[in-house]
């Protein structure tokens, strides 16, 4: 995946107001499979998947013992005891790893990398669900849902998700159909889009990307993500994860931890990943918005300083920023 | 501007950055950054001018220029003082890459050492270091 075609600003506003394609191939895909598949995804993924229905899609964290996120990551249940698991491409080794080591300890269950089984495109925007359709044999999947389709000649796993914060559909296919399916779409009117509009887009809505705003040394809940955690299901990590959340509620000790917030730039500026917040905490995302013309991004600040509306300084390289914590997501469709 | 271009007119350093030495006034020069680096950065997003007195040493960084991808630093040609900036860039920066020998200007400084301009590259010497 190239960092830009055309460039990143027109392929970020083709994404807002169109249609735009990204070639995810890079991603990863773990394939779980038995009459365990369940027990052991449970154990794993921090999302209650007990709860996603044959055909749905889920959104979790992996987690170490001490809660420290290993990866973040979609799940699709493509039959009753299949399940897809699709990784973050700097983590897939360490995942599958993760995935086999504890596959071990359950009787009925198959673990397969399918990296190399799968090319991913990324159709997204307010026009992308219909260029897909007319070239599909059956309506699309809804949001959070994934199913097969015939896509001209191809069998294609549709998922109605993406990273954007538009409407729009993730194609799994086999490798060889993915370029002909890229060129039928550009043909439709999808625009190639590149790294960096994918970056400047989920800043916008507030997404994370493992490596920036996530990492083995911060848990879900300092990073916005107790939503995908159900301590109950006893996943890995769960009873760190219970700690922090029930000293959140309690009050207690919560003061110190770091929370992760949206923030926009009052003024000129543009913050990066890994500057400083005065008074305690860093940037793990920041660009010019494209859509919003204003300096935006995500950093950990201590839980104290993270309510919306609280004003920061960022050091940009030597200079001193004001900054706004703000309601996620920054940009909302429509808004 | 789309196509490469560098005009004759110009002096410019190795690290992507021209100065226009006026004809009618040899100790100052105008300052910019060459088409290959805006063309390298992208679309450029933001300009932070340096403050009207500051002080330029050749070859140290004066000043950053900001794609939405990155940010970069412009370095100084010539030693000079800061005696004006391209306040016009503030709202539009995007001139940077339409006319960066022109609207595009950064800095206008007072040379405190013209012969400097020795060490700098005609526009062929330059061309040349680029490449294919």
């Amino acid at each position: 995946m190239p960092v830009q075609y055309a460039g990143v600003r027109p392929e970020h506003m083709a994404v807002r107001e169109a249609a735009g394609i990204f070639d995810v191939s890079h991603m990863g895909e773990i394939e779980t499979a038995g009459p365990d598949a369940l027990a052991l995804l449970q154990r794993l993924l921090s999302n209650d998947v007990a709860l996603l229905p044959i055909g749905g899609a889920q959104y979790s964290v992996l987690c170490q013992e001490d809660g420290g996120v290993l990866d973040d990551l979609f799940t699709y249940r493509l039959q009753a005891d299949r399940y897809l698991t699709v990784t973050n491409a700097v983590n897939h080794e360490r995942d599958f790893a993760w995935f086999q080591t504890h596959a071990a300890g359950f009787k009925d269950v198959q673990v397969t990398d399918r990296l190399e089984h799968y090319a991913m495109l990324a159709v997204q925007g307010p026009r992308a669900r219909e260029l897909v359709q007319a070239i599909a044999d059956a309506p699309l999947p809804a949001r959070m849902t994934a199913a097969m389709r015939r896509l001209g000649g191809a069998q294609v796993l549709i998922c109605g998700t993406g990273y954007t914060g538009e409407d729009g559909v993730e194609l799994l296919a086999l490798p060889h159909d993915a370029p002909i399916l890229w060129d039928e779409l550009l043909r439709r009117g999808a625009v190639p889009a590149g790294l960096a509009a994918r970056d400047t887009l989920r800043m916008e809505a507030c997404f994370h990307l493992y490596g920036n705003d996530l990492s083995t040394e911060r848990g879900p809940i300092e990073a916005g993500l107790g939503w995908c955690c159900r301590e109950q299901t006893g996943f890995i990590g769960a009873d760190a994860v219970r700690a922090v959340r029930e000293a959140e509620v309690a009050g207690v000790g919560g003061l110190s931890e770091q929370r992760l917030v949206a923030f926009a730039i009052d003024g000129p500026g543009i913050a990066r990943q890994g500057n400083t917040v005065i008074g305690g905490g860093v940037v793990s995302s920041g660009t010019l918005s494209p859509s919003l013309g204003i300096g935006i991004g995500l950093a950990y600040v201590p839980a104290a300083s993270a309510t919306i509306g609280t004003r920061l300084e960022i050091d940009v390289r030597g200079k001193i920023r004001p900054a706004v914590v703000k309601e996620k997501p920054l940009y909302r469709k429509g808004a | 501007m789309a196509e490469a271009n560098y005009p004759t007119d110009l002096l410019y350093h190795p690290e992507h950055d021209w100065a226009r030495i006026d004809p009618a006034d040899p100790q100052t020069a105008t300052l910019g950054i060459t088409w290959y680096a805006q063309d390298a950065l992208g679309e450029v997003v933001f300009f932070d001018p340096p403050a009207v007195g500051t002080t330029l040493v050749k070859d140290e960084p004066y000043a950053e220029v900001e794609s939405v991808k990155a940010v970069s630093d412009v370095l100084a040609p010539m030693s000079g003082e800061i005696v004006e900036v391209n306040g016009d860039l503030a709202a539009d920066p995007g001139a940077i890459n339409e006319d960066p020998y022109g609207g595009g200007w950064l800095v206008k400084i007072r040379l405190a050492d013209s012969s400097e301009r020795d060490a700098l590259l005609d526009a062929a010497a330059y061309s040349a270091t680029l490449g294919g």
